[in-house]
């Protein structure tokens, strides 16, 4: 494995309504490796969006990613970046694509434009060689080469987030990060759009953190998969052995509440009650209130304990569940 | 007999380009037929601008049909003057994707809902607090809430109350247009659940309007599938599931991501954009973009019209020899340079 990013209990904080702050991300740790995809999946309000802003210092204000926090690029200390050289990471190294193109895409230039000015952004080439830089870039991403002269506006959303994905690789980078890039767009779409991304991770070894909420998605093209709730990373593995054993309770709730597309049709399981607001989050395990497996330990806060090969989970259960094996 | 029965329902969006040019009309909808019976869930499944959310909107007259007819309970709606037009109304409600933007952020929980009891004259007095709060109650609310304001809900809980206040003129007939698209899925799982406990308790029908086949097989046992306007197959879910015939319900069931890495489907991914309703292809709407191995010159010319194959209707010329698999269709060929086909 080549790792590429390193994230070390990433904490963000925001100030709450009275003095104190609350902490929407709390002690998430991940690796990013080359030509792979990490699946950071959640619900609303998990802390998912903005554990990927904070890879590129761009947590909104008031917010602030909190000391103790690390996060390596290579040998690069990326919390340590100011000014020029935080420039030379954002976009360069690591590139970025959204949920909603039109808002990040600049409505006056043409697609072909917006495009080689991304490769000039980042690299002296002359505007010819960008242009012709761009015209490879649209191909790469499944443009047909008459929209190459198109604005913003005459194009599907499917298209646009072909243009942001060119965009995002004009500048080459090592990481890809897509925050719930296919959310907007329709199904048949949306295959489009993720047959991209995996072609591009496949041909220039990028690695690929995908934000998403859609357990369907994940399935079939992440490696790996950390599920997330409640500013933490709840439970993570392999992406076989996450669908083969969902084993914290969240993570089974979330699969039982996902109506199917085959098998029986049968009334769905939702977790009961929703997610509290960071400020309203509870001592111990913080799943515990709509946990239907809690038990006395629960009161207390779990670590992320090992639960089989590269798997692990913030339960307790896990205890009971590695003891069994031992045994068996 | 049916509940409710449509035929034939168009409707056009007349636009007036820049410069007051006349600009050709929008074609939402071209023709749909279909019935819900008592007690029934049919879904109406289809990607952005299909026309689906535009069907329930016109049935229930929010917006004018062009042509067309739909009879409910007997009554045919598209005749009906102002005044019998909202004593029908009574009997017909919608829900929306987003219950937010369709609440009044002035008004609490409690006058949102008991102003169809209010405006139809269903109780006086002491009596429409108690119904309020036993429809608070019954879409598992707090009672309490009822003096509370729109935005102190989640979004499971505004789609709580926008069922709340479609129940409380006790109608027989629900459009639920995308009602859980835009939840969390655990919330999106305790919604549906709601819907169908409704269903079950009060012999609700719905028109269920989703874009998601998954969600449209967990509550309905019937489902319609529409493209550029028009129907394109209908049948009975589990079916039309298992043997899609129209090479459209092919694709679009073979997108579906499914939550499943040991389920190797076969998947099409269809290739070019939605045509402009506005300027539909002749023929089959969906020829462009077909991969069917027997598409030709009929297809491009022909409206294929919906006829009944194997246990679906579907409206193309060649469904006999449409080929599926179960969950995909590994035996289509990818004939469409455009239409990309992934092992």
């Amino acid at each position: 494995m080549t790792r590429v990013l390193h994230v070390e209990n990433l904490r963000i904080s925001f100030p709450d309504a009275g003095q104190g702050r609350v902490y929407p991300v709390d002690g998430v740790s991940f690796t990013l490796e080359r030509g792979k995809t990490l699946a950071l999946v959640g619900e609303s309000g998990c802390g998912k969006s903005l554990t990927s802003l904070a890879l590129l210092q761009l947590v909104p204000e008031p917010g602030r990613i909190e000391e103790g926090s690390a996060i390596r690029l290579g040998d690069a200390d990326v919390l340590a970046l100011r000014g020029e050289s935080l420039r030379r990471i954002r976009g360069r190294r690591i590139g970025m694509i959204f949920q909603d193109p039109m808002t990040s895409l600049n409505p006056v230039f043409t697609v072909r434009d917006q495009i080689a000015e991304g490769v000039r952004a980042h690299f002296e080439v002359s505007k010819a060689e960008a242009r012709r830089r761009a015209l490879g870039l649209l191909q790469e991403v499944g443009i047909p080469e008459a929209r190459l002269e198109a604005y913003p506006h005459q194009l599907s959303g499917g298209m646009r987030q072909r243009v942001m994905i060119a965009i995002a690789l004009s500048a080459e980078p090592e990481i890809l990060v897509a925050d719930e890039p296919t959310t907007a767009l329709d199904v048949t779409v949306q295959a489009q759009i993720l047959e991209v991304l995996d072609r591009l991770r496949d041909s220039r070894g990028m690695a690929v953190l995908l934000i998403t909420h859609d357990l369907g998605i994940v399935a079939g093209r992440a490696d790996r998969v950390a599920v997330m709730y409640a500013g933490q990373i709840v439970e993570e593995a392999p992406t076989d052995r996450l669908f083969a054993r969902p084993s914290h309770p969240y993570t089974q709730g979330l699969f039982a509440s996902v109506p199917r597309i085959t098998g029986p049709v049968e009334r769905l399981s939702p977790i009961g009650g929703s997610v509290p607001p960071p400020g309203a989050w509870p001592s111990g395990c913080r799943f515990r209130p709509r946990c239907p497996q809690a038990f006395e330990k629960s009161e207390t806060m779990p670590p992320l304990l090992p639960l089989g090969p590269d798997h692990r989970m913030r339960c307790w259960l896990a205890e009971d569940a590695a003891r069994s094996n031992v045994h068996a | 007999m049916s509940l409710l029965q449509v035929r034939e329902l168009v409707k056009h969006y007349q636009s007036t380009g820049l410069f007051r040019t006349a600009a050709p009309p929008v074609r939402a909808v071209e023709g749909v037929s279909f019935d819900v019976g008592q007690g029934e869930t049919l879904g109406l499944v289809g990607e952005s601008g299909c026309g689906k959310s535009s069907v329930g909107r016109t049935i229930l007259r929010l917006q004018e049909p062009t042509a067309g007819s739909a009879v409910f309970e007997g009554v045919d709606l598209f005749s009906l003057d102002r005044a019998a037009l909202r004593k029908m109304r009574r009997r017909m409600q919608i829900i929306f994707q987003d219950p937010y933007s369709s609440l009044n952020p002035r008004m609490t929980v409690g006058a949102a809902v008991a102003e169809g009891i209010e405006i139809h004259r269903l109780a006086t007095g002491k009596n429409v607090g108690r119904r309020v709060a036993a429809l608070l109650e019954e879409v598992g609310l707090d009672p309490a809430h009822a003096r509370r304001y729109p935005h102190e809900f989640s979004g499971g809980q505004r789609q709580r109350i926008g069922i709340a206040r479609a129940l409380a003129v006790e109608p027989s007939f629900i459009v639920c247009d995308e009602p859980v698209s835009s939840l969390d899925v655990s919330v999106q799982a305790q919604v549906l659940n709601l819907l169908a406990d409704l269903q079950r308790d009060r012999g609700l029908s719905y028109l269920f309007i989703a874009h998601d086949l998954a969600v449209v097989r967990q509550i309905a046992r019937r489902v319609a599938v529409m493209y550029l306007g028009r129907i394109v197959e209908q049948g009975p879910t589990e079916a039309l599931l298992r043997e899609p015939r129209h090479p459209y319900t092919v694709a679009l069931l073979s997108a579906v991501p499914e939550p499943d890495p040991t389920r190797q489907r076969s998947r099409i991914v269809l290739g070019g954009d939605l045509p402009s309703p506005s300027d539909p292809p002749p023929g089959c709407p969906f020829h462009p973009r077909c991969f069917h191995p027997r598409r030709d010159q009929r297809c491009r010319t022909e409206v294929p019209l919906l006829r009944q194959v194997g246990a679906t209707f579907a409206a193309c010329h060649y469904a006999e020899s449409t080929s599926f698999s179960e969950g995909g269709v590994s035996a289509i060929t990818a004939a469409n340079p455009a239409t990309s086909h992934l092992g």
